[in-house]
């Protein structure tokens, strides 16, 4: 008869419990070791160990909510500092997403770690896309990725493109001088009439905008030039120093590339940062609610085995009486 | 510990909000609209990513007259050191020598060696040692001058600045392979360079 009564319980607990949430935890009071071996009662040991994982669960994504947070304040700081960078450049140079060249290099930037909302899918759909918008008979497009999980990413369908992949980034602070050799390096290792850096602007703490940078080739800088449009009027500056225009063109390509490289890469880390802090934020308000919920499941089933003992009792003292 | 949490929080983020990012962005944003078509052609359910355009405050066309001021842009990686400001005159060490440069310059892109940058406004001279970059002039009278580093020059040390340029010329000497030429002989032109910008 207690098991009678326990079947009934069962049966009415199913549709108090909320269905968007905790189909597991559902399955697991239904399921078939409700008690450990011998015991008489409904034991509450399967809900409360769910509590107890929830509750640190909860606890841990708290504490790198403010981990993120204090890493963002330090290095947002910086990104800052770094944003009239790329501003001569682009006032010199203009700004030519739309040029129509042979050679393209997309230098994706992402994160190493995890955990940090939707930010490095982002920037792969768009290099994605970017690679879409610039194929064509007779050109080619090639990867350069910074950072562990766009390679992920990338490498599940276009391995044969990626010409240098470079992880551990944030390993060190991040310095100029870092950037500089590692822009160094790819310009040594990548033939390119144009790169393309795609990265995260950081706007605010939960805004992050996908951006694209173009960087030209000096060779392409000086067809350009010659054939007029926006930097048409890149032959009336007088080259000063230097042995000709091409070496100072090259130097200034060069420059321009790390430049940007540099505030490209703060930026995506102070996105990182940001994206994070809001991934974490949500996690623990989510691990929150379903701790409410458990904990009203949980009331639920020890009244219910303080029912089933007091019918029990009852019932084997009115047996008695008889 | 986690109740003081939030309210920390909220202090850290509302003074993230309180400085803000007006100085980023601009008042009239502009984009490539032939970039956004042809990305909107071939990828319509994606927005078009934004370019370093739009995050620029366009720059004033050449005025008709020589204005009576420059306006610099004086910019290193870790800081805008000068940003618009208006001067009368400053002299940049180009790989051909000290280049003065006035208001109404000819448009100019100079490659900078070591040397001393020196900004005149009025009476004032600031003196930065700038290790090395670019400057350019536009016919605007808009000078904008990137460097590497750069520093002020009354920060640099002249005993260790003699130490550097003994170790680089003995160095030179020693040097082997052709890498270590090229490193000290670049260790010996910026620290003679930081020497004459001390004594001169």
């Amino acid at each position: 008869m207690a098991m009678a009564a326990l079947r009934r319980e069962g049966r009415r607990f199913v549709p108090m419990i909320s269905p968007n949430s905790m189909n597991a935890a559902r399955s697991s009071i239904l399921s078939d070791d409700l008690a450990p071996h011998g015991a008489r009662s409904i034991s509450t040991q399967v809900v409360r160990n769910r509590m107890k994982s929830v509750k640190n669960i909860q606890k841990i994504t708290k504490a790198m909510k403010m981990v993120a947070a204090s890493k963002l304040r330090a290095i947002q700081v910086r990104a800052e500092n770094s944003r009239g960078l790329w501003q001569p450049f682009t006032a010199l140079l203009g700004d030519t997403p739309s040029v129509d060249v042979k050679k393209n290099v997309i230098v994706t930037i992402s994160s190493d770690k995890g955990l940090c909302g939707g930010i490095n899918s982002t920037s792969v759909k768009i290099s994605k896309a970017l690679y879409k918008l610039n194929s064509g008979p007779d050109k080619e497009t090639k990867y350069v990725i910074l950072g562990e999980k766009a390679k992920a990413q990338l490498v599940r369908d276009s391995k044969k493109d990626i010409d240098i992949s470079i992880t551990e980034l944030q390993k060190n602070p991040l310095n100029y001088t870092q950037v500089a050799v590692l822009a160094d390096d790819i310009l040594k290792n990548v033939e390119y009439d144009a790169l393309r850096i795609v990265f995260n602007k950081f706007h605010s703490v939960v805004s992050f905008v996908p951006t694209v940078a173009t960087v030209l080739s000096p060779e392409v800088v000086e067809r350009e030039a010659e054939s007029g449009g926006k930097l048409g009027d890149l032959d009336s500056y007088e080259i000063e120093g230097g042995e000709t225009k091409g070496e100072i063109l090259q130097n200034l390509a060069e420059f321009q590339f790390s430049c940007v490289l540099f505030n490209a890469v703060l930026e995506n880390a102070c996105s990182e940062q940001g994206a994070r802090m809001s991934a974490m934020d949500s996690s623990s308000r989510n691990a929150g609610e379903m701790l409410d919920r458990l904990t009203l499941t949980y009331n639920r089933t020890r009244q219910a085995s303080i029912t089933t003992e007091l019918i029990e009792i009852i019932s084997g003292a009115s047996a008695l009486e008889g | 510990m986690f109740r003081q949490a939030p309210r920390l929080l909220a202090r850290a983020t509302s003074i993230m909000r309180a400085r803000s990012f007006s100085t980023d962005l601009p008042a009239a944003p502009t984009s490539d609209s032939s970039f956004v078509e042809a990305w909107k052609k071939v990828i319509p359910n994606i927005d078009a990513p934004k370019t370093p355009l739009s995050f620029m405050q366009p720059r004033p066309p050449t005025p008709p007259s020589i204005p009576g001021k420059l306006t610099v842009n004086f910019v290193l990686p870790y800081q805008s050191e000068l940003a618009a400001k208006e001067v009368d005159m400053v002299i940049i060490p180009a790989t051909t020598g000290q280049m003065g440069v006035l208001p109404g310059h000819v448009a100019t892109i100079a490659e900078l060696k070591p040397g001393i940058l020196s900004v005149h406004e009025g009476n004032d001279v600031t003196k930065y040692f700038v290790s090395s970059g670019f400057a350019f002039i536009h016919a605007n009278s808009i000078a904008d001058v990137v460097a590497v580093e750069a520093v002020p020059i009354d920060r640099i040390d002249p005993a260790l600045v003699q130490k550097g340029l003994a170790d680089f010329t003995q160095k030179l000497s020693t040097a082997s392979t052709d890498l270590e030429k090229a490193e000290a002989q670049i260790g010996v032109d910026v620290h003679s360079a930081l020497n004459s910008a001390l004594t001169g």
